[in-house]
């Protein structure tokens, strides 16, 4: 069963910010895009670079030859390596999104009073009851 | 018996329906009763019809450019309707034939010139090949360095349905993806017209992007890479997105370089496909669609890897049955070559034909 991990506190990631944790030894990045957290693990599906360590860009779309526009700024995640992009919020990538993906976890976000009650495991923070927390699920 | 006649054909040929077939203008001459008043008398006032207007990529007296024993007495290879009914439909059997007539009249410096004699080299084909075989159809012949004037070509013809595709050289002066282009491409979606791209340049840069060769041998090597590069920029400048319903053909260039260019191009796109965001599905998935190849030649190693590469297209819709009379890519009577997967084989003859062009 997944358990609990308090991974960072809320404010710690502003909207368009990210961090890169440890949960039981893996790496995950947390992003948040304009108040909603998300968490991608830290390994890209081609060749294993740390994904969540590169470029955050928009969606780009067009609808032909000539036309270009930004959609979903700040939602695409671009690997360091060989530049493949992935959504934030899926984990699919732009070019094979049913085929190629990275692999996301829940995340919420908790008031520190609630976390009292647990199950969670807080490896590396000390939670304070009047701050709020984003848990990741593994 | 011999060996090679023990063998059985890989297919038969009968019904079937080529896709490359080269008969040739006589020469300059020939064309005069075929073109506008003005024009003819500018061919003579130059002394421009004692000219041929061969294309320097196929120089028609090359031995690659003409089976030994297809060799007429006089006159250019394929110039005879006669001889060429005697030695390719006939004996094939075939049930239709689209000529694909090479001819300088695409490669000339002046656009208008290159217009006129592309009207001039249509109207020859229609008066003396179309009416006078009914298996034949034909391409229409553009002056593809004006993308206007292309298309006018194009709106002129496009009432005669034995006009089956739009041909050009895949190599001119500019990559054929380019805007300066789609006006011929708008015309060709606009009547149900594939565009086929015959390997060959216009010879406006070298056809080795290393620079001029010294040899025949090296231009005609070349002319595989052409062609893939022609392919890229149709695709990648997004020929295919902007017209829809618009088949491109492939001819006389080879066949087995395209899977490992199809996953060059996949593999690249992935990366910096941002450059196009209009290319928003996988480059060989398009092609796969919307490319058509004549299959001959087929650049084709000994069977059993063939039949592996040919898998490697993923799609057994591709493959054109073509004779590429006169030139010399088989020996025989049998133009199909050996090693195709029989899935493949089976629909190359007609039934891709049939799918690719709308008109036949
Ligand atoms: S490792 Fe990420 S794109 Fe290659």
């Amino acid at each position: 069963m997944a358990s609990r991990h308090v991974v960072a506190a809320a404010d710690e990631i502003p909207p368009g910010g990210r961090k890169i944790v440890n949960v039981r030894g893996r790496q995950i990045g947390v992003f948040n895009l304009g108040g909603e957290f998300f968490a991608l693990i830290n390994v890209c599906p081609h060749q294993g670079a740390k994904l969540c360590e590169g470029a955050i860009l928009s969606h780009l779309v067009s609808d032909g030859p000539g036309d270009y526009r930004l959609e979903r700024q700040g939602e695409m995640i671009r690997c360091p390596w060989h530049c493949w992009e992935f959504d934030i919020r899926t984990g699919q990538s732009w070019c094979e999104p049913n085929d190629v993906k990275a692999k996301t976890y829940n995340v919420t976000v908790e008031p520190g009073g609630t976390l009292a009650k647990g199950p969670f495991k807080a490896e590396t923070l000390s939670v304070a009851v009047e701050r709020d927390y984003v848990i990741v699920e593994m | 018996m011999s060996a090679s006649e023990a063998m059985a054909p890989a297919a038969s040929t009968v019904g079937a329906i080529d896709c490359d077939l080269h008969p040739a203008v006589p020469n300059a001459k020939a064309l005069m009763p075929y073109m506008d008043p003005y024009w003819r008398e500018h061919m003579l006032r130059r002394g421009l019809d004692s000219e041929n207007y061969d294309l320097m990529a196929f120089p028609p007296a090359a031995p690659i450019n003409v089976r030994p024993d297809w060799k007429p007495a006089s006159g250019l290879p394929g110039s005879s309707l006669a001889v060429l009914q005697a030695q390719a439909l006939d004996p094939l059997g075939v049930s239709l034939a689209i000529c694909n007539v090479l001819h300088g009249a695409q490669a000339v410096m002046s656009e208008d010139l290159s217009a006129a004699l592309c009207r001039g080299v249509n109207n020859w084909v229609a008066g003396e090949l179309l009416d006078r075989d009914p298996r034949l159809r034909a391409s229409i012949l553009v002056p593809q360095h004006s993308g206007e004037l292309a298309a006018e070509e194009i709106e002129r013809l496009a009432g005669d349905r034995r006009f089956v595709q739009v041909l050009m050289l895949a190599m001119a002066e500019l990559p054929p993806g380019r805007r300066q282009m789609w006006p011929i491409y708008r015309a060709a979606e606009k009547h149900g017209l594939p565009i086929g791209l015959h390997a060959g340049s216009t010879f406006r840069h070298p056809p080795s992007a290393a620079g001029w060769g010294s040899t025949l041998l090296e231009d005609y090597v070349s002319y595989a890479q052409g062609m893939s590069a022609a392919l890229n920029s149709l695709l990648v400048e997004g020929v295919f997105q902007k017209f829809p319903d618009l088949k491109v053909v492939l001819i006389e260039s080879g066949v087995t370089w395209l899977p490992a260019s199809m996953w060059r191009v996949n593999k690249t796109w992935r990366g910096v496909r941002s450059e196009v965001p209009w290319l928003n599905r996988l480059p060989a998935d398009i092609i796969r669609e919307r490319v058509r190849l004549t299959a001959q030649p087929l650049d084709a190693m000994d069977g059993e890897a063939l039949g592996r590469v040919l898998d490697q297209l993923g799609s057994d819709d591709m493959l054109l049955f073509a004779s590429d009379y006169p030139h010399w890519h088989y020996d025989g009577a049998d133009p199909v070559p050996p090693g195709i997967p029989p899935a493949m084989l089976k629909k190359m003859m007609v039934d891709n034909p049939r799918a690719t062009y709308s008109r036949l």
